[in-house]
């Protein structure tokens, strides 16, 4: 698929199959088209070319397909006046026969928050509030747009263990994220972005043997550096 | 949709504007009812003043309330819901809340004071045009995503509507002043909604007597069940063109 925003070709003929039960990270540069690759996934951002199928159909201008989906924005935006309990509520009702996996807003103790208004919420539970949202229907695939960016540690930990958990039970998760050692700790496979086109979509283990690293950061530099020569 | 209108009214109702609104209208009411000693001049005077701030206030917070809820929608989107229902949500949560104001501002005195088919003319007369506005500012408010220039074009549409018309239509009869342009006006008053309601309401008062010849053709038209009836289907052509039109181009963008 093919986007461009104005002159600016974000997306420049991405072709790629990602299978389920793995946990596949988004890596490349800012600007990269991570965030507008997993919006057109979604189908928030139309492709201009191209098409994106799921379970072998295409999902361009459907919707019930999202009911399979959960998503996690870079930066969560609520309608400001809604309070945590409502948001849940109205996606809920949205969703009314999905099965419900709330482990997330016990783990996070938003139960405790529930009558704070999403304007009044610091930047990192407002996170929290989305990561709970995504993973709340108990999704086929996981989308999470830079997860932990703004989460605190602890917070942090917990959104990994529940990906790690969520991959055993065959789950798709996409992770988009700059942070190497997170990518190594969770994900299988990266697939990397650059000015819109793929530059490697390789498993962990074959990265390292490529370049002969050790640390996943220093063979993805490697590879990087290595395909901008080519 | 039901499910998403409800949070769309919880929204809007939370927001004190809608009350402000009401009451304005309620006082509006009243009080030119009271000034004006029969109940066709209240009528007469409330027609006026309704043509006047309905469209106004309908097309500035509709367009408003649009941009506000960018958050909503967005959070809506990636949910398993079509994009044309959460717009649809929108625009019925908007027009319903606004009409909501109007019945009870203007309605409900009109209903005590002047309990006629004009006085009921008026009232249908201003849900209609608050519902062609509503639509006029959605479609001001997916053409651009600067929420200044958005609100810039609802009130151009406004001005254009309430005053730049009338003055352009005034401009063409006096050039044209040697020729016989009664089927022009009426067909230059269904192309403005403000206009229409207004000729529709007019006819049923006793003023309409000083209208001359086109007053005669319309009252010929409009009085009639049919005029009545095409004049209506007009007025939804004014909610319906702009409305569609804003959906497609909703559905069609990125979000």
């Amino acid at each position: 698929m093919s986007k461009t925003y104005g002159k600016l070709q974000v997306l420049r003929g991405v072709s790629v199959e990602l299978t389920k039960g793995k946990v596949i990270s988004i890596i490349g540069p800012n600007g990269a088209g991570k965030t507008t690759m997993s919006k057109c996934i979604l189908g928030m951002v139309l492709p201009d070319s191209g098409d994106i199928k799921f379970k072998g159909e295409s999902v361009l201008n459907r919707h019930a397909y999202r009911s399979q989906i959960g998503y996690m924005p870079q930066i969560g935006r609520y309608p400001e006046n809604m309070k945590i309990r409502q948001v849940i509520e109205m996606v809920r009702d949205i969703r009314k026969n999905a099965p419900i996996d709330d482990e997330l807003i016990g783990l996070y103790r938003l139960e405790e928050m529930y009558d704070k208004r999403m304007g009044a919420l610091s930047g990192g539970t407002k996170q929290k509030v989305s990561a709970a949202l995504a993973f709340l229907f108990d999704p086929q695939v996981l989308i999470l747009d830079e997860p932990t960016a703004g989460l605190d540690p602890f917070a942090a930990e917990i959104l990994k263990g529940k990906i790690l958990k969520e991959k055993k039970k065959g789950k798709l998760v996409l992770i988009t994220s700059h942070v190497m050692s997170e990518v190594e700790e969770v994900a299988d496979e990266v697939l990397c972005l650059v000015d819109g086109a793929i530059m490697f979509y390789e498993t962990i283990a074959d990265i390292k043997n490529q370049t002969q690293e050790t640390r996943l950061s220093r063979a993805v530099a490697k590879m990087m550096n290595g395909g901008t020569a080519l | 949709m039901n499910k998403l209108i409800k949070y769309v009214l919880y929204d809007i109702v939370r927001n004190k504007i809608i009350v402000a609104y009401t009451l304005f209208l309620l006082l509006l009411s009243i009080g030119l009812f009271q000034l004006g000693g029969s109940a066709d001049k209240g009528l007469l005077s409330l027609l006026n003043l309704v043509l006047l701030t309905v469209p106004l206030i309908s097309i500035v917070f509709a367009t408003t309330h649009f941009y506000n809820s960018y958050e909503f929608m967005e959070l809506l989107v990636s949910q398993p819901i079509r994009r044309s229902r959460i717009f649809m949500s929108e625009y019925l949560g908007v027009a319903l809340s606004l009409s909501a104001a109007f019945l009870v501002g203007v309605g409900a005195p009109v209903l005590f004071f002047a309990p006629s088919t004009t006085g009921l003319f008026l009232v249908v007369t201003g849900v209609l045009i608050t519902f062609v506005f509503v639509a006029l500012a959605f479609l001001a408010s997916v053409i651009t995503r600067d929420k200044a220039k958005g609100i810039g074009i609802a009130l151009l549409l406004w001005f254009y509507f309430a005053l730049i018309y009338d003055g352009l239509v005034l401009l063409i009869l006096y050039a044209f002043s040697d020729y016989p342009l009664e089927q022009t006006t009426l067909a230059l008053t269904a192309l403005n909604p403000v206009d229409l309601g207004r000729v529709m309401v007019l006819l049923h008062l006793d003023v309409s007597a000083m209208m001359g010849y086109t007053g005669a053709l319309y009252k010929s038209i409009f009085g009639s069940l049919w005029g009545i009836g095409i004049a209506l289907a007009v007025m939804l052509l004014w909610v319906i063109v702009p409305l569609l039109s804003s959906k497609r181009i909703f559905q069609k963008r990125d979000l």
